[in-house]
Parts: C-alpha cells; structure tokens; sequence
C-alpha cells in the first residue's frame, strides 16, 4: 500500500472579516497517498484555494490535525513552516510568480540559495530542472522574453529544483490557452507517473481532471465527492 | 487653437485633481525643491544683509579722506596739518560759523572677547567727537549717554553690543592702555559703524601715544560738490590722498566677503539642484508610469499628444513652484533678520550683519523652483506623449 | 556572498529610477566631501601648529605695534630658544584682488624655527646677502608666474616708502614650499628682509608687529607665556602671549561658526536627500509585493526577507556614496589650485570614512520601513491580492 503522504482530519479554516466570521473550511478529512495526482476542483469561494494554502504550509488551520509527511503543520510556528515549505513544498501559481528581474535560471536557483550548496552544485541542479520541464536551452531568458507556457515551465522547474515531498499547483494552466495548458498537464502528468511527484492542483479546468489520478469536489468548505481514477 | 487649449485645461485638471492620491511621491518633490530654494535663499540673504549693512554706510555727499594708497582707515595716516588743508578744500559743509563739517578720525582694533571663550575678535574702535550730528545726522544714542570729551569712555554701537554680551552699560572694555569705562549704546541706521566702538579721539590718542589720524569723513555742501572736492585735494602737492564717496568705499570694503558668500551659496544651490532635479525626473516618470492606461485611453479618445505634455510640465512646474514657496518662506522665517558677525578679512575687523530675505532674493529662489521643475518635468512629459497607445491599453 | 545576484537584479528594476536615485546620492556626497575639505582647510591651522612655538603680540590687539627692544628681552629669558621679529606689509601685487600676506621678517631665526617650510640652502643663503632680498610661496610663484631672479612690484598699503611713494620692490631670490603638500594653504606668503623694510619705510621705524618664539621644552610653554607678558606689564607696550595653535584657533573662530554652517548645509541636504531615496526604496517595495511573497513561499523567513530589501538599500546607498567621494577626489586638487588660501584642500581619510558611516546610516533609515513592510507581509493576503 502506498504511505499516506497527507493527512487531514478535522480541518477548519476561519476568518474575521470585521466583526463577522467567515468559516471557509469545516471539519474536513482528508488524505493523499504518495504519488497520487489530485485535482481539486469546484465553485468560487469553495475554499480550494484556502484548502491549498493548509496544505503547502502557507497558512495554518483553525483547528485539527494536518500532516505532510512527518510533520505536524497544525503545530508549527510560522518561522517552522517557512522552513519546512524550503525543504518539503514546490510551489507553482496561476500567473507563474517568476521575479521579472532574474532569468530562467536564476529564477530557478531561488529555492537553492537557501541551502549550503556550492554555486556550481546549484547550478547543476538548476540545469537538470529545466532539463526534465524541457527548456534548457531558454536558461539565460528573462521571464518578458517568455511565452506563457515556457514562464509556467520555468516555474514548474522552480517548483522541483529542491526536490520537494510535494509539488502544489494553483490553476496552473488558468493563464494559458488550451494547447500549452494541455502541454503543462502533460509535464505534470510526467512528473507524477516517470518521476513520482506527489501533486495537489487546484483547478477549474475539467480537462485537467482527466491528467489527476484523482479527483475532489470542494463546495462551500466541504469535500462533496471522492472519486478516483485509473 | 480654442480646442487644444481646451484639451489642455482638461488634461491638466484631470492631473492636478488626481495630485492627492499621488500626495507621497508628490511631497519628495515640494520638499526636495524647498531644500534647494531654502538653502540658496538662506545664503545669499546673509549676502545680501552684508552688502546692505556695508552698503546702507554714507550717504553721496559724503566722503572719506584717506592717505593716498592705503585701501582701507586701518592702514592710512592723516596728520593735524593734512586734516586742515582737507578742512579748507571746496565743497565742503559748513555750520552757521563757518567751521568745516569734518571729522578727523583715529581708527584701531582691540581684541573684545566673547563670554565664555578666551579667543578675541578684532572690533573696531573709531576714535571720534562727542557731536558728530554735523557729518552724521544719522546717529543716535539709544542707551546712557554719549562719552564726555578727554575722558576714557566708550559708546558702543548696537551691532557690536548684540553680539558681545560682555560689552554691556557700566561695564568696561580694554581699548588701550587698560579699561575704559562703557557708558552709553548708539545707533546709525543700521549701518556698519553700528559693529564699532566709538570713543572720544584726543583720549584715544594719548592712551595709543599717536598724534595722527586715520581717516577724515566729510560733509560736503551736496553729492555734486564732490568732484571739485576731490580735484582740489588730489592736486595739492602738500597732500597725497585718496578721496572716495563714502558709499564706495565701504561697498568696496565688503566686495570680497560678498563674493565668497555669494560663490558658497550658488555652489551649494548648483549643487543641491542638480540632484533636486533628478529627484523630481524620478516623480515624473513614475506618475507618468502610474498614469499611463489613463494617459493611453485619453489619447486613444482623441486628445493630442501636446495637451497630455503640457498637462505634465504643468504638474511638475506647479508642484516644484509650491516646493519653491516653502523654502522661501522656510528661509525668511528662520532666518531674516537673524544676526551674525564675521570677520571681515579686507579690513580685518568684526562686522556684525542680518539675514536679509529680500523679495529679490524670494523671486530668485522661485525661479529656480520653477527652473528644476521644467528640467525634472521635461522628459518624462514627452515620453508620456509617446507612449504606444495600444500597448499601454493592452497592459490593463 | 551567494543572494548577489538577487540584490543586484532587484536594483535595477526599474533603470532609470535607480540612476536618477543614485545620482542624487552621489552629488550629496560631492557636496559633502567638498564641504568637509574645506572645513579642514580652515582648522588645519590648529592642527598642525607648531607645539614649541609662541605667538607675542600688542596686548590689546595683533594690530598694535611692539618696541624692537622687546626682541631682545625675550631672547635673554631662560627657556627661550629663539625669537624671530615679524611685521604685516599689508600690500598687494597690480590688484587689490590680488591679495597675499607680505611679512617683513627676521628671516635666519625664522626659518630655523619653522621646519616646516623648506627653501633651497643656496637660495637661504642669497636672502641672508640681498638686503631688498624676497623669498615666496611655492603656490604664489606658480599662480602669478614669478621666477627666482625677478624683480617683484608691491604697492604699499599702510607703509609707504621714506619718499612717500607706494611702490616697493623686492627681488626675488627664493622660492619655498612646505615639507607637506597639505600645509601649503597655511604658508602662502611672501618674506623679506625685516631690516630694509625698517630703514626704508617712512614711518613706525624701530617697531615690529609681533614675535614668533620658539622655546626649548613644550612642556614649558604656559611657564613662558606667562614669563614674557610678565616682562611687559605695567609698561607702556605691554604683550598678549599664546601659543601658536591658540592664536591660529582665535582666527578661525573670528570666521565665525564655519563649522556650524557647513554642518547646517550639509543636513539640509542630507534631509531633503533622505525624502527623495525613500521615496524610491518604498515604491520599489511596493511594486515587488508579489514577488516578495514568491519568495516567502519559497521558504526564504521573514528575516531574509528584511535582509534582502536592506541589503539593496546599502548597495544604492553605498555605491552612489561611494561615486560622489571618488568624483570629490577627482575634482579636490583642480579647485585647491585655483581658490587662493585653499591649496590644501584635499579628501581625508576621515572625510571617507564619514561619508561611509553616513551612506551606511541613509541606507538604514530610508530602506527599514519597507523592509519592515516586506518582513511582515502575509503570504497569503498578498497572493490574494494578485
């Protein structure tokens, strides 16, 4: 049986917007196995993006108990969490979230600075990132001089530089049109089958359930349906 | 023509009005521009209060009589003999029995130590006569009284008093040949002779063993007499002088203080300018940059690329004018009228002087406000007229 | 160290804004080091004064003349190792504006105590032969183009010859500089011979300006000081004695607070400087939210965070500072060799080093509120917001 690699059990998630309080997440359960693919879709305001957030220790729950891994993140402080997201999470946004000011490259290195490696030894693994996203050849380009979908894999490429437990993907293809989004799919789909990336993707696209291995409906903080696939 | 003007006022409304929710980054150009304009301003005003008190000294009908050569009273020797053929020249005043209106004048330093500190200042005493309203009509005993003739007192000028606390009624000060008794404060005008202490000269010249003098100052019977006055005295062999207008030669006398402070003050405010002006480049590109899906939609409307330039120069010329404003008025209130006193190194004597914020000088310092605003409000005007409309929409 | 890079690119975000900052910054510090080399020009009389020298003078003012006698009571008191006479010539070359000190001076004694003035010893021994003998300032000779060997005018301003005519002249037969570069301001001046000027002036004969001392132990300076007026008083030229420094020090301070002004001027423009980088440092934060959050993300903690942001603003702070003393060094020597009195103006070393404690204190203030911004942003809010 493959290890459970995420483990949610009783998560809630609340905010105060003025005197009100908002509960986006209530008492979810929830478990990833490793090398699952999961999509997570549903309405706006669903709480898939907050559920997101839980999960690659951006934000802390309300309440409950939230595993990756080894870890308790319920537990962590926020100087915790920031370490542990260098060393166990890659993160890849919507709108790519590449710093303009640095190239492919260097944007990919950014995860690495963290670490005690020598220069040459980051650079390495830089290379070997975007070798596997396929754009080695686009390492000195700056993130203007890229197409949507090159800058998405650049930010894929960021995302694996550190070898993380697990890749986190907020509407990664929303930004793109339907053939590069279907191309970035397709890589993600690579990582999680050839490379055993463990992958949590929140999406609209109903397309992109069809690359997961499976797939979550989230509606008003609530998992409504589990259903998995191949 | 009327359209354009139109678009312009348009335009310029619409910057002017959106100032406030740019007030941050506008503030760095009021307060960059005020630093420039309050620091030139500042500085030439103690230039100017300077020359006005060197200057503001004499009036046209009268002259100072000096040894031919020297350039200044400290340095010129006039004897008795001189002083009557001076007394007996052409052109000068007389009073009502006919005796000359002149004033032969001893003419040294003492050292008068500020309280506190035991470095001295070099102050000017002028050994003179106990009625000098013939000549100088202008000065007036403001506290005690006036010095009795032989006798070792001293009145002292409201300049020099102000600035040495130790020069106080009922004191004494060392003129020569021990303390000499303080006993009244005088006023002329505000002119230099307000930086001296006067006492009375037959006193002066037995304490200082000297039976010459220094100088002669001369009423003449009007400013037109003046050139007969002067041939006459440069002609006669029994005499070697130099005759100026009393006017002159005291401008003369702060020519060289003037310029230095007026060269430290440009210096400074070129200076200072040129990095206010990259300061306020820095403003106007980034509103422009703000600006530009607004700028871009306008002109994509169908407004000419002259309003949206004019529009932005105006914005910086208005917001660098108001920067000048502050400093101007930084300056006069904290500085005019502020009084200071330096050496006067052409006659080696403590002269004590005003700020003096002049409208001259606070039309100046707004010239350059508006000056660096037309520098800083140029380029980035014209590249807000170039920008590529569809591209800048796009952006949205 | 390995985040250069980062700090670098994050720099130059936006070229021009960061040249025109930087620019700013640089000509605040030209005007800084400008202002500071001649600030120590005017004190540098007090520092490199002469520990074993004295200045006597006529005790109510420097103007007054002294008997020549005094001379040689001074040099007879125990603990005097010399005494040179001195006057003030007062006169100048073609101009007024052509301005210079002239000192009538017993000259053997003089440059025995004055180390610090070095003359050729062929050219010392013509002055001590050529009774209308004149030596002068290095800095003179090459700004009005004298050559040993000419024959120097000088119209008279207080003294004028026993004939009444103002027009001196001397020859020249020495040029001198100084054993540092840096003292030069401070012995810009003309000398010749004491002893023609006594019998060749009209009037003041027999009498000197002021006594330059040299005594045999520092340690004993106040022990004379006190000893030469004590010579004097009660007579009819009584003295005012002090050392050297004290008397340079009485001069500078007759300017006037210079300090003061320079030290006023200076924060003026370090004020109104301080608007301007702010400015730029809290719109460049402001616009690399998003990418500030990136990085939070990546795991960097909110310290690094704040790190970097300072980090960027030293490096603008430090290297436009840094432009602005390198230009002062440039332009320093080509302005001492025009402005008379300031041919010693040049950068210290404690010039720089202010300047850098200050860089390093504009970087401080004006990059840790946005840093303080950037440490405290939440991830989450400011993805959101994107």
């Amino acid at each position: 049986m493959s290890e459970t690699t995420v483990s949610l059990k009783g998560i809630t998630k609340s905010y105060t917007r003025g005197k009100q309080s908002v509960e986006v997440l209530q008492s979810l359960d929830l478990d990833i196995a490793k090398g699952d693919f999961l999509a997570l879709m549903g309405p706006s305001g669903s709480g898939k993006t907050t559920l997101l957030n839980l999960i690659g220790g951006l934000d802390t729950p309300s309440s409950g108990e939230l595993r990756v891994g080894d870890a308790r993140l319920d537990q962590m402080s926020a100087g915790q969490l920031t370490k542990w997201r260098a060393n166990h999470v890659g993160f890849v946004f919507q709108f790519y979230n590449l710093l303009p000011v640095l190239n492919a490259e260097r944007n990919v290195e950014l995860p690495l600075l963290l670490t005690s490696l020598s220069a040459t030894e980051r650079m390495r693994r830089v290379h070997i990132a975007l070798g596997v996203v396929g754009l080695a050849d686009r390492a000195k380009h700056k993130p203007g001089e890229l197409s949507g979908g090159q800058a998405q894999r650049v930010a894929i490429a960021r995302a694996l530089v550190a070898d993380p437990t697990l890749l986190v993907c907020d509407e990664p293809t929303g930004d793109l049109d339907r053939k590069t989004a279907d191309e970035i799919l397709g890589l993600l789909q690579i990582l999680n089958r050839e490379h055993g990336k463990t992958i949590v993707m929140v999406t609209h696209d109903p397309k992109a359930a069809e690359f997961a291995t499976h797939t979550l409906h989230l509606d008003k903080g609530r998992l409504v349906e589990q259903a998995t696939l191949a | 023509m009327a359209n354009t003007l139109n678009q312009i006022v348009a335009v310029t409304a619409l910057n002017l009005r959106s100032i406030p929710s740019r007030l941050g980054t506008s503030m760095v150009i009021v307060i960059g521009i005020a630093g420039v304009v309050g620091v030139l301003v500042a500085l030439l005003s103690m230039g100017a209060g300077f020359e006005a008190t060197l200057g503001g000294t004499g009036t046209p009908a009268r002259t100072i009589v000096l040894r031919g050569g020297s350039t200044d009273e400290l340095g010129s020797v006039i004897t008795r003999e001189q002083a009557q053929v001076v007394a007996d020249a052409p052109g000068v005043a007389r009073d009502a029995e006919g005796k000359a209106y002149t004033l032969p004048e001893l003419y040294l330093l003492t050292d008068v130590a500020k309280p506190g500190s035991t470095s001295p200042n070099n102050v000017v005493v002028r050994g003179t006569y106990a009625d000098v309203s013939g000549v100088r009509p202008e000065f007036r005993i403001i506290g005690g009284r006036m010095f009795q003739p032989g006798v070792r007192e001293v009145v002292v000028g409201a300049g020099a008093a102000a600035q040495f606390e130790t020069l106080k009624l009922g004191g004494t000060v060392d003129v020569r040949d021990g303390p000499w008794t303080i006993v009244g404060l005088f006023e002329t005008n505000g002119d230099v002779h307000e930086s001296e202490l006067w006492v009375d000269v037959e006193a002066l010249q037995t304490a200082s063993r000297r039976q010459a003098y220094n100088s002669i100052t001369v009423q003449l019977e009007n400013a037109d007499a003046f050139q007969g006055f002067k041939d006459a005295l440069t002609t006669d062999p029994r005499l070697v002088v130099s005759v100026q207008r009393e006017p002159d030669y005291y401008a003369s006398r702060s020519e060289q203080l003037h310029l230095l402070i007026r060269i430290l003050g440009y210096t400074v405010a070129v200076i200072m300018g040129i990095g206010a002006v990259f300061g306020a480049l820095n403003v106007m590109y980034a509103a422009v940059a703000t600006r530009t899906v607004e700028i871009a939609t306008l002109r994509a409307l169908g407004f000419g690329s002259l309003p949206v330039v004019v529009s932005v120069m105006i914005e910086a010329l208005a917001l660098s004018f108001a920067g000048g404003c502050v400093g101007a008025l930084g300056a006069y209130l904290f500085f005019n009228g502020h009084t200071v006193n330096t050496l006067n190194f052409q006659t080696f004597s403590q002269v004590a002087f005003d700020f003096r914020v002049t409208p001259e000088l606070i039309k100046q310092g707004l010239s350059w406000a508006l000056g660096m605003g037309l520098l800083g409000g140029l380029f980035p005007a014209v590249r807000a007229a170039r920008l590529p409309i569809i591209d800048a929409l796009r952006a949205q | 160290m390995k985040y250069l890079p980062l700090v670098w690119a994050a720099l130059w975000r936006r070229r021009p804004r960061t040249i025109f900052t930087m620019l700013s910054i640089t000509v605040a510090f030209l005007l800084y080091a400008l202002l500071s080399g001649v600030n120590a020009a005017f004190n540098a009389g007090v520092e490199i004064a002469g520990a074993d020298r004295l200045v006597a003078t006529g005790r109510y003012s420097l103007t007054q003349v002294l008997p020549f006698g005094h001379l040689q009571q001074v040099r007879s008191l125990a603990g005097v190792h010399s005494v040179a006479g001195q006057s003030w010539f007062g006169g100048y070359y073609q101009k007024e504006s052509n301005f210079f000190p002239q000192f009538p001076t017993e000259i053997e004694p003089y440059l025995a105590m004055y180390p610090e003035i070095v003359l050729p010893a062929d050219q010392k021994e013509a002055i001590l032969n050529t009774r209308t003998g004149a030596i002068i300032a290095k800095t003179l000779a090459d700004r009005f183009g004298f050559k040993v060997g000419d024959r120097i005018p000088i119209i008279a301003g207080i003294w004028p010859l026993a004939d009444g005519s103002n027009n001196w002249e001397f020859d020249l037969v020495g040029i001198f500089d100084t054993k540092n570069p840096k003292e030069r301001s401070l012995y810009e001046m003309m000398l010749f011979r004491h002893d023609y000027f006594d019998e060749a002036r009209q009037f003041g004969k027999g009498t000197i300006g002021w006594m330059v001392v040299k005594v045999d132990d520092p340690a004993q300076n106040e022990v004379i000081v006190d000893q030469i007026d004590a010579l004097f008083a009660n007579s009819p030229n009584e003295t005012r004695t002090q050392t050297e420094k004290a008397f340079n020090q009485s001069f500078i301070k007759q300017m006037g607070d210079i300090g003061l002004i320079m030290s006023s001027i200076i924060g003026a423009v370090f004020f109104t400087l301080l608007f301007l980088t702010g400015n730029t440092m809290m719109q460049s934060v402001r616009e690399r939210v998003p990418e500030l959050a990136v990085l939070k993300t990546l795991g960097y903690s909110d310290r690094a965070v704040l790190a970097l942001v300072l980090a960027e603003s030293l490096a603008l702070c430090l290297l436009a500072a840094l432009a602005g003393i390198g230009l002062a060094a440039l332009l320093l020597p080509g302005i001492a060799a025009k402005l008379p009195g300031f041919s010693g103006l040049s950068l210290s070393p404690a010039t720089v080093l202010g300047a850098m404690g200050l860089a390093v204190l504009l970087a401080l203030i004006v990059g840790l509120p946005p840093a303080l911004r950037a440490m405290r942003l939440q991830i989450v809010d400011a993805l959101a917001a994107h």
